[in-house]
């Protein structure tokens, strides 16, 4: 058995790549899949405090590419689940420390014990970029329905092919339901037919997600918030489950909205 | 329910901005993945209307040439309409 590659990627910073990175890893690993994170944002790691295992760091992956530190010992185990690790960042290193060739090795030694490496970016589209792309198999590009955003990832897009990595498939991020209705936010049809890339997930705005990186524990470990949803339904699609995309619209009335808003904890389902 | 107010309130239905957002980032984006920007456009158009002017008589207003998109692919589509010859040829037909 192999693992798969998957380089989570954005262009502009700020989209919710490392979210995105630290929820796939869960919805996988709690599917009962063998995941290994590898943080690629070098001299400003994040995936640590994102997952919450920040703590335990003692190696990171400059350390393994230098050789101080063999992979397993660089390699941080999230308890709460069975079968999930993660691989940091250094800190106080900067991009050039690791070169693609580097980040080629160590996925291949990652492979045999592995079903998925998540490789989280870093922003822009230099050194760090070439990197995360070059050992990656499969490369998911995340935006948010704004225009720089959109702009960057279309950039993304036109550098992942030129790299033969393409096309790549659309993580949509922070979609305000309320904001598409009234027409004032681009829909992901709209997104779709600028990018033309496929589509793996639309992710809706959601307050969980900050509380759940305050608190260190991806919202995809939560039943109740739709993001984590949307999350485990990627996780399902890149397991090759077909998984329909769920309307945002509520198609609520007036009775339902209100009974909704007197109810604990709507059960709502995101993309 | 939301129109109703807005007519109430006297309040046309607002352009939405979203509608914008998209035919923006079309233009936009057909320009950066061409490396293309919309002044070198106005130089090419220009030399290519010069460069056909050699051979043949054209209707310089009626010239357009776009950038346009279908999918990943972009193209470069010129329509440039001919000038009948001035004397021999047979007649325009309207």
């Amino acid at each position: 058995m192999t693992a798969k590659v998957v380089t989570i990627t954005s262009g502009k910073g700020g989209v919710g790549k490392t979210t995105a990175t630290a929820n796939i890893a869960v919805a996988l690993a709690a599917a009962g899949e063998r995941v290994v994170c590898l943080d690629g944002d070098i001299g400003l790691r994040n995936l640590d405090v994102v997952m919450g295992l920040e703590n335990r760091i003692v190696y990171d992956l400059v350390d393994v590419v230098e050789g101080r530190a063999r992979l397993r010992q660089a390699m941080i185990k999230d308890k709460r689940l069975p079968e999930l690790y993660l691989i940091p960042a250094a800190q106080t290193r900067d991009k050039a420390s690791v070169s693609p060739s580097d980040m080629i090795k160590v996925c291949n030694d990652l492979r045999p014990e592995f079903d998925w490496v998540l490789i989280d970016s870093p922003a822009g589209i230099e050194r760090g970029f070439r990197n995360v792309v070059a050992p990656a198999d499969l490369v998911l590009i995340v935006t948010n329905p704004d225009v720089s955003a959109v702009r960057d990832a279309d950039r993304i897009v036109g550098l992942i092919e030129a790299e033969e990595k393409g096309p790549g498939q659309l993580i949509l991020n922070r979609v305000k339901i309320e904001m598409v209705k009234r027409g004032d936010m681009l829909s992901t049809e709209d997104v779709l037919d600028v990018l033309a890339i496929p589509l793996i997930g639309i992710i809706p705005e959601d307050e969980n997600i900050l509380v759940s990186s305050n608190r260190g524990a991806p919202a995809a470990m939560d039943d109740k918030s739709r993001a984590g949803q949307a999350f485990r339904n990627i996780a399902r699609r890149l397991k090759g489950e077909e998984v329909p995309f769920m309307s945002l619209e509520d198609n609520k009335g007036f009775l339902q909205k209100l009974a909704a808003r007197l109810a604990p904890r709507p059960n709502r389902s995101g993309g | 329910m939301s129109n109703f107010f807005e007519r109430l309130l006297g309040r046309g239905p607002r352009e939405a901005s979203a509608h914008t957002a998209k035919e923006r980032l079309q233009l936009v984006l057909i320009h950066d993945r061409t490396d293309l920007p919309p002044a070198v456009m106005d130089i090419l158009k220009d030399e290519i209307i010069e460069a056909i002017s050699k051979h043949v008589d054209i209707d310089r207003a009626g010239v357009e040439i776009n950038l346009t998109q279908t999918r990943r692919e972009n193209r470069l589509v010129a329509n440039i309409p001919l000038l009948d010859a001035p004397g021999g040829g047979r007649k325009r037909r309207r």
